[in-house]
């Protein structure tokens, strides 16, 4: 019996045409306690308003810088931290309404960015992919736990028994994805599963992911600080900012057109091979705005060359641009409406 | 797809990793242990201390009440008492022998009741956080407010003299500091992502706590608490010298320090042997407790 036979995935409900997993207004604030009494002093807005959907067998990746929200986005969709407001929709199911915490579980996996805080140290490789599978009671944990190992690279008889502080980095990352994987997930929650992966590693990661992602038909929601990996492996890109949605579109649109100006900062900052590639746009200055009090109106008009007296009144809305429908992006300089001086111009080439 | 790490043609893979020996944890504990040497003798020592003091009424020894008024203050290596005799003519090799039966049990037992109590609010403390870390933290908080020998004196005073009464007190005194580390320890561990990626698989809060947690606090909980043993034989001692513990003429090692420190001028040699027990026994507890940190840590 091979490993495909063993995979078994909660059954679909909607169909082709309903999304995996579809997000509505997604909040989440850290409180900020301090104090004698331990009194809130403050909110972090962490994620705020967040909604995206991603399609079955799609490939979104979500980028941003350091402290957007990406990781905290990511540990709501797993329902690791809970959400204040929102909705999540699992194939149809909205969460807590038709859909346990559990339920989501065993539909939803995620791969963790430090391949060895991930794995308990005092584990055997076979116990800790075996796990979940025993947690949700499948059959024969350690059998499909040797053969998911097998599938991802590691050769059960010669890991199995071995600890997490004998293996490398790539490595414990294939463990961590075989641990997923073992679950029999629909959707893999990759939080920038390969950056602390050396190059070369880096590389034979993605391809196994790109296979497995073939071979049981998964979802993944990809979320990086690195263009080129996200390129690589996404079908759709959806860029962050400050918690909040600024642009979301298919990879090829987005790679030949940046439309926010933050997505095209966030592009130009990115190094090119080419010499004579090389932009002349102006890097982004200083650190994002703190996230506790963020800029009114649009989120990023701090620091936006085009920014205008509206821009710090009202927040734009996610919309699509005019020659394009699905590539999305939140920016009054699209919308003919807004009241900004060059509305409905878009950013100037 | 090239899988460089794991190939099995690889030439510089060990011989010996291409075997995996199925080995379980505490297994793998005990082979560590084995190859200690130093453990090994603490543990032999203790483990003779432990047994001579079960089996003392078979080891065909004398009767160590049994006094004599021309034979008191004998010194070390006297025809028929070897380790000579205490202020009473009560030979001194038979009371130490008899003497750890209650100093071990008195020294054991509240620290490792305390060890279960203290590990299971700190874990608790520790992994749910929140309101029930705040009750369960302050509560524990007030017995730190009191020194842990006052605090012993007052609850075996308020519930009375007794070997009973004496146990109860000293695991009420050391439940607290236990807590303390253990909720220590576990709030660490509890920010660890391994502990999110088990909660991910949507296991109960039980289950990451038995095959996550446990395993990775328990052994400096357990360290501490067997540093704690020395302490709770002295304290155990303190209570018996000021008549709420241990009563003469029970043998018991804080008890005959005691009362033989009068006799430090007459015979100092001998006034030292039951602290020559207490430190003998507190050392190679806490050698052993080193030594079985060592080995529960699989890094090594």
């Amino acid at each position: 019996m091979s490993v495909t036979d063993t995979y078994t995935p909660v059954p679909d409900t909607g169909g082709p045409a309903q999304p995996l997993i579809s997000v509505r207004g997604l909040q989440k604030h850290f409180p900020i306690k301090g104090g004698i009494l331990g009194r809130m002093q403050g909110k972090v807005q962490a994620v705020d308003g967040v909604s995206f959907e991603v399609k079955k067998g799609e490939t979104l990746g979500i980028v941003g810088e350091s402290g957007c929200g990406k990781s905290t986005t990511a540990k709501l969709l797993i329902g690791l931290i809970e959400k204040d407001k929102g909705e999540i929709i699992f194939d149809g199911h909205a969460l807590g309404e038709r859909l346990s915490l559990k339920d989501l579980r065993r539909g939803v996996q995620m791969v963790f960015q430090d391949s060895y805080a991930t794995l308990n140290p005092r584990l055997t490789i076979l116990d800790s992919v075996a796990f979940g599978a025993r947690v949700q009671g499948l059959d024969d944990p350690d059998d499909l736990a040797r053969k998911m190992m097998d599938r991802v690279g590691l050769d059960p008889n010669r890991f199995a028994h071995r600890y997490p502080h004998e293996l490398s980095g790539g490595q414990r990352q294939r463990v961590n994805i075989a641990r997923a994987l073992a679950m029999s997930p629909r959707l893999v929650v990759l939080d920038e599963a390969v950056s602390a992966l050396d190059k070369s590693v880096e590389a034979q990661v993605l391809n196994l992911l790109s296979d497995l992602r073939e071979e049981f038909g998964l979802t993944y929601v990809f979320i990086s600080h690195d263009l080129n990996v996200v390129r690589y492996i996404s079908d759709r890109i959806l860029v962050m900012y400050l918690g909040e949605v600024v642009e979301v579109a298919p990879v090829d649109s987005i790679w030949s057109e940046q439309a926010h100006p933050y997505t095209r900062s966030l592009f130009s900052a990115m190094p090119a091979m080419d010499p004579d590639e090389r932009t002349e746009e102006p890097p982004l200055a200083g650190d994002p705005p703190n996230p506790i009090n963020p800029p009114s109106g649009c989120r990023f008009h701090t620091r936006c060359r085009f920014a205008s007296a509206v821009c710090k009144e009202r927040a734009p809305n996610l919309a699509g641009l005019t020659r394009r429908g699905d590539h999305l992006v939140a920016c009054h300089l699209y919308d003919a409406g807004s009241g900004h001086p060059k509305a409905g111009q878009g950013v100037p080439k | 797809m090239a899988v460089v790490e794991t190939d099995p043609t690889d030439p510089r893979a060990a011989p010996d990793m291409a075997v995996a020996k199925p080995q379980g944890y505490w297994s793998g504990v005990m082979s560590r242990l084995v190859r200690d040497p130093v453990t090994m003798l603490c543990a032999g020592v203790v483990l003779a201390l432990i047994l001579a003091a079960i089996f003392a009424p078979f080891l065909g020894l004398g009767d160590p009440y049994k006094g004599s008024m021309i034979a008191r203050l004998k010194p070390l290596g006297t025809a028929g008492h070897i380790l000579g005799t205490d202020e009473q003519g009560r030979d001194m090799l038979v009371r130490l022998i008899y003497g750890g039966r209650l100093t071990l049990f008195i020294g054991l037992v509240p620290v490792v009741l305390a060890f279960f109590i203290g590990s299971a609010l700190g874990i608790t403390a520790g992994y749910v956080g929140g309101l029930t870390n705040t009750l369960i933290m302050r509560t524990v908080d007030v017995f730190f407010a009191f020194p842990s020998v006052l605090l012993a004196i007052a609850i075996s005073g308020a519930l009375g003299a007794g070997i009973t009464n004496s146990l109860v007190s000293l695991t009420i005194v050391f439940v607290p500091p236990i807590t303390r580390v253990a909720e220590a320890v576990t709030s660490g561990v509890r920010k660890l992502d391994y502990i999110d990626a088990a909660r991910a698989t949507g296991a109960s809060a039980w289950t990451v706590i038995r095959v996550h947690v446990i395993g990775n606090v328990l052994s400096p909980i357990f360290v501490y608490a067997s540093s704690l043993t020395s302490v709770c034989m002295i304290l155990a001692a303190g209570l018996s010298f000021l008549g709420i513990g241990v009563r003469p003429p029970e043998p018991e090692w804080g008890l005959m320090l005691n009362t033989l420190r009068s006799a430090i001028y007459v015979n100092p040699w001998l006034s030292a042997l039951p602290g020559v027990m207490i430190f003998v026994t507190s050392l190679c507890l806490n050698l052993l407790s080193d030594g079985l940190r060592s080995a529960m840590n699989v890094r090594d």
